[in-house]
């Protein structure tokens, strides 16, 4: 394995990238939208209300007056995510009657970026209309302070960071693994190890050191990039995420020493650890998919995905900076699973010998 | 044009023989069109807040049943204290906290002005950005009930308001698996495609076989394009199995034409198999052809704006999307299923896929060495 | 395009013929000449440079330094060329293991060019030929090695090439199937088809019409197998191997 140096390049590589291109790319934050803002009034109210928009940093605003169909071809033609509409006479009927209109229309497919984008402007035009009756400011006035926690700026990468760990050791421990030995088995170096004096547990052990070292390399060089270079400090206890981690390889290790007894190919082994492992993990770790928003099936599978409770121990840590005494239950649960692997894939090897 | 018709044969016997490309023809589609959409529901609902209370009068009752008559809340906590509240917010019991101050009813009447604090767990930004705009929605509404109730009339409309008609187009349910399921077609075709040509020239390699095609005087790009053609025809029926079943399931029928929904997809198919044959003449064994491949996709997928919006990238991503031909096809895909957007809206797409395309199946051609 | 040589009565001819991996000369300054309708055996221990040699030959890789005429084709600029007059058959079972037999000769056939009606009555001839009427719709994969391998060679010659290339051919097979599989080589060789073989058996060297023996990337002996005996005092082909043999650096590689 150490041999194949295109192979180690992918593995030390793949981590470092993912990192520094998650890390700084992916941002849940809306921002930079796209909008059109047709001002048939072109009046005070309507212009003022327009520079708050363009000053805003959710927004990139483009001014011209369209029609509803020119907008709709416009939505069509993905240019535009939201549309802001001032009918004429807006400043006037806002001060004569008390009451003006402005219609937004949003791009709803993507309705979470419909919502956040109505949302946004709402709250600009409503600032805007509080700042008019400053001289007679409404009474009983209820003010929010919103606080985030953990993640001001809304940043992807406190999501990420924990999950991309997951996936690399996952990725290491369980595919890589599975790979070289069932690789072994094909090409009847296995055979060979097994009619050496050494004990069969033995020579798993041997074929999975490399891999657990190479995880805790790829442990260390996440977390130094995370802190030093997304500037995401680990709150926690450095030392238990990585025993936690240690933990995590162990169980993923057995699973992938499980599924090379299991299969007869490569392609076999690849496809199970794929479809069996790798996409559970995408899918139910809760790093990219919402756990609670899934069906409740979903749900009750999504608890026996290791990485599901990995991810939450790593997220605490890094971010929340709890301790063992908070995360006790998912520890044990994760070791339980491990345990539970371990001995079975043990089990299935000695079969296999007699 | 022969030595074209006898690759085509044999890349179909073989393909048709293999059990696991067989079963993914049905398999994928199926697994993905089914569980990813329910799985990556980023619909925010079921917000889970907890409420700490300082007050306990008859307003903040009124303004709970207020939050959880909203449908998008769920009150997993009512404490006195910040500190209880933020325990549940580290064991991931609550997503967000209201926190009212004590007198807030008293204060609110007398002093004309209360402030509430609401902490959220950002870690989820679509949640904690969405989550806040909407309860501070709801106390907006709750405010002016309470200044109705409290004003008399006439006095109110003397301040001016600005109404906001909002309206929501292509989507007006807001329903999540609508905007996921296009994106997800993309993403099927992409891995089906990848994977599968990532695969191929290597595994030749690994069998030795390619040394018998080297010795023949078969041409580079032959050989070549009898490999893309039968992965495009799969590519193509896998494409329209998932649309089958997104119709059949979530009944999306594509608002626009279907000629051009497909002209996006072949001329994808063409970059993203040329993209795994130029993979597969660079590695020497599967193992390191899965794992390069398993690296593209992830950035392609997660940087192609199926879960995040490229608009909200740092410049330099955007630039790196750019060069992501994933991106268009997920744009195209739902500007055409959703929107109906015609030829002319994606043309610019098409035309940078078939640049990549001829780019890509160039280079692979270019790094097929026969010799070596 | 075709290069007339002085000699054409030359399939292969060769002079220092060079393969350089960085440091490493795979092959050093190999001067040879193989004459039409020869068997011509490429003998040397394992890592003494034949695989390389072969491939150059072959158009597989390209020389560092050196001439080489194939069939009378440049090996630097003419390799496609080369490659509709050779056949090969490489040390690894090459066909396609998921095709069945038939479906691996219409494909190799096709791809040389053949019409529908002579892969029709090569097929057949073939196949009767190798006496397997039964497996013809089989799997390859279902096949034993030695059936394997003789289908290989009938594939390589399939299309008539002037010379056909043998990299250790009957390496694992038991001595009747060897035997058979040479009986193949002579009808080959009787057409008129030049046949370029590396083996590690000695026994076939002497079926060779002349050998070469290469030690450490270099031709240390080339000629008749008896000529051989006699110049190095030695009773069997195996001794003279033996003799030579001893002298090399590489044994791996």
């Amino acid at each position: 394995m150490i041999r194949d140096k295109k192979t180690l390049l992918i593995l030390f590589g793949m981590p470092v990238m993912q990192i520094l291109i998650f890390g700084f790319a992916l941002t849940n934050e809306v921002k930079n939208s796209r909008i059109l803002v047709a001002d048939y009034a072109k009046d005070v109210a309507s212009q003022q209300i327009t520079a708050r928009i363009e000053a805003s940093r959710y927004f990139d605003v483009e001014k011209t007056i369209l029609d509803h169909k020119q907008i709709e071809s416009a939505f069509k033609e993905g240019k535009i995510k939201l549309a802001l509409i001032f009918p004429e006479r807006f400043n006037e009927d806002l001060l004569h009657q008390n009451k003006a209109q402005i219609q937004l229309i949003a791009d709803a497919s993507d309705p979470n970026i419909a919502n956040t984008l109505t949302a946004y402007s709402s709250s600009i035009i409503q600032d805007y209309q509080n700042g008019l009756n400053t001289t007679y400011s409404p009474p009983y006035r209820i003010e929010t302070e919103i606080r985030m926690l953990y993640n001001p700026q809304l940043k992807g990468a406190h999501s990420f960071v924990p999950g991309v760990m997951a996936l690399v050791l996952m990725l290491v421990c369980v595919m890589m693994t599975a790979i070289s030995i069932v690789r072994e088995k094909e090409t009847g170096t296995m055979e060979i190890l097994l009619v050496s004096p050494f004990r069969p547990l033995l020579i798993i052990i041997s074929k999975t050191v490399p891999y657990l070292f190479l995880s805790l390399i790829n442990v260390i060089s996440i977390l130094l990039l995370s802190v030093f270079v997304l500037k995401l400090p680990v709150n926690g206890s450095v030392l238990l995420l990585f025993a936690e981690s240690t933990l995590f390889i162990i169980t993923c290790l057995s699973l992938g020493i499980f599924i090379s007894i299991k299969s007869a190919t490569q392609q076999a082994a690849m496809t199970v650890s794929l479809m069996g492992m790798l996409l559970p993990t995408i899918m139910f770790s809760g790093f990219m998919f919402p756990v609670e928003n899934m069906p409740l099936p979903l749900q009750i599978i999504s608890n026996i995905v290791p990485a599901k409770w990995f991810y939450i121990i790593a997220k605490s840590i890094m971010i929340k900076g709890l301790g063992i005494t908070a995360l006790w239950k998912e520890t044990l649960i994760l070791a339980g699973m491990g345990v539970f692997l371990l001995i079975i894939s043990l089990k299935s090897f000695k079969i296999r010998l007699s | 044009m022969r030595t074209i018709k006898f690759l085509l044969q044999k890349e179909f016997r073989q393909i048709l023989r293999n059990k696991t490309i067989r079963g993914m023809i049905f398999i994928m589609p199926v697994i993905q069109l089914i569980i990813i959409p329910l799985a990556a529901d980023y619909e925010v609902k079921n917000i889970n807040i907890s409420v700490a209370d300082h007050d306990h009068s008859s307003y903040t009752q009124k303004l709970i049943s207020r939050i959880t008559a909203s449908g998008y809340f769920r009150l997993t906590g009512y404490t006195a204290s910040f500190k209880e509240a933020f325990q549940q917010i580290e064991q991931d019991e609550a997503d967000l906290i209201l926190e009212i101050p004590a007198g807030f009813e008293k204060d609110l009447i007398r002093g004309n002005e209360q402030k509430l604090f609401i902490a959220i767990n950002a870690i989820n930004g679509v949640k904690a950005s969405l989550g806040g705009a909407y309860l501070s929605t709801i106390i907006r509404n709750y405010n002016d009930e309470i200044r109705v109730a409290l004003i008399q009339p006439s006095r109110y409309n003397n301040v001016p308001t600005i109404e906001i008609a909002s309206a929501n187009w292509f989507n007006p349910e807001m329903n999540y698996h609508v905007f996921m399921v296009p994106g997800i077609l993309a993403i099927l075709v992409t891995m089906v495609g990848g994977f599968l040509s990532a695969l191929n020239i290597v595994k030749e390699k690994e069998s030795g076989t390619i040394e018998q095609i080297n010795v023949t005087p078969i041409r580079k790009h032959h050989f070549i394009i009898g490999k893309l053609i039968p992965f495009w025809i799969l590519g193509n029926l896998i494409f329209t199995i998932g649309l089958v079943i997104a119709w059949l399931i979530y009944g999306i029928i594509p608002q626009g034409n279907l000629a051009v929904l497909y002209t996006c997809t072949s001329v994808y198919l063409l970059a993203i198999l040329g993209f795994g044959l130029l993979i597969s003449t660079f590695c020497d064994t599967q193992q390191q052809a899965m794992l390069i491949m398993f690296f593209f996709m992830m950035i392609f997928i997660l940087m192609g704006g199926l879960y995040t919006t490229i608009d909200s990238m740092p410049a330099w991503a955007k630039v790196v999307s750019q060069f992501n031909p994933a991106s268009y096809l997920i744009e195209a895909a739902r500007m055409v299923i959703l929107k109906g957007s015609r030829l002319r809206d994606v043309l610019p797409h098409i035309i940078k896929l078939s640049m990549f395309a001829i780019a890509l199946n160039g280079w692979a051609i270019y790094n097929y060495k026969k010799t070596s | 395009m075709k290069i007339q040589t002085v000699d054409r009565e030359l399939s292969i001819k060769t002079e220092k013929l060079s393969k350089r991996f960085g440091q490493f000369t795979a092959v050093n300054e190999i001067t040879f000449d193989v004459h039409k309708g020869e068997i011509f055996g490429f003998l040397g221990a394992n890592g003494a440079g034949k695989t390389t040699a072969m491939r150059m030959l072959c158009g597989l890789s390209t020389p560092t330094s050196g001439k080489a005429q194939i069939a009378g084709f440049d090996v630097y600029k003419h390799t496609e060329d080369i490659k509709r007059n050779i056949g090969y058959m490489s040390q690894k079972f090459s066909l396609y293991e998921d095709l069945t037999v038939l479906e691996n000769i219409r494909f190799f056939g096709g791809i040389y060019g053949l019409s529908n009606q002579q892969l029709k009555t090569k097929s057949e001839q073939l196949i009767t030929q190798l006496g397997i009427q039964q497996e013809a719709k089989k799997l390859v994969s279902s096949l034993p090695l030695g059936w394997k391998q003789k289908l290989s060679f009938s594939v390589a010659v399939l299309h008539e090439p002037e010379i056909v290339f043998l990299d250790e051919p009957t390496g694992g097979v038991d001595p009747v199937t060897r035997r058979q599989f040479w009986n193949l080589i002579y009808e080959a060789s009787d057409r008129g088809i030049t046949i370029f073989v590396t083996t590690h058996y000695m026994d076939e060297a002497e079926y060779c019409n002349r050998i070469s023996i290469m030690v450490d990337g270099k031709i240390e002996a080339l000629d008749t197998p008896a000529n051989l005996k006699q110049r190095f005092n030695a009773s069997s082909m195996d001794d003279v191997f033996y003799q030579l043999a001893r002298g090399a650096q590489r044994t791996e590689g």
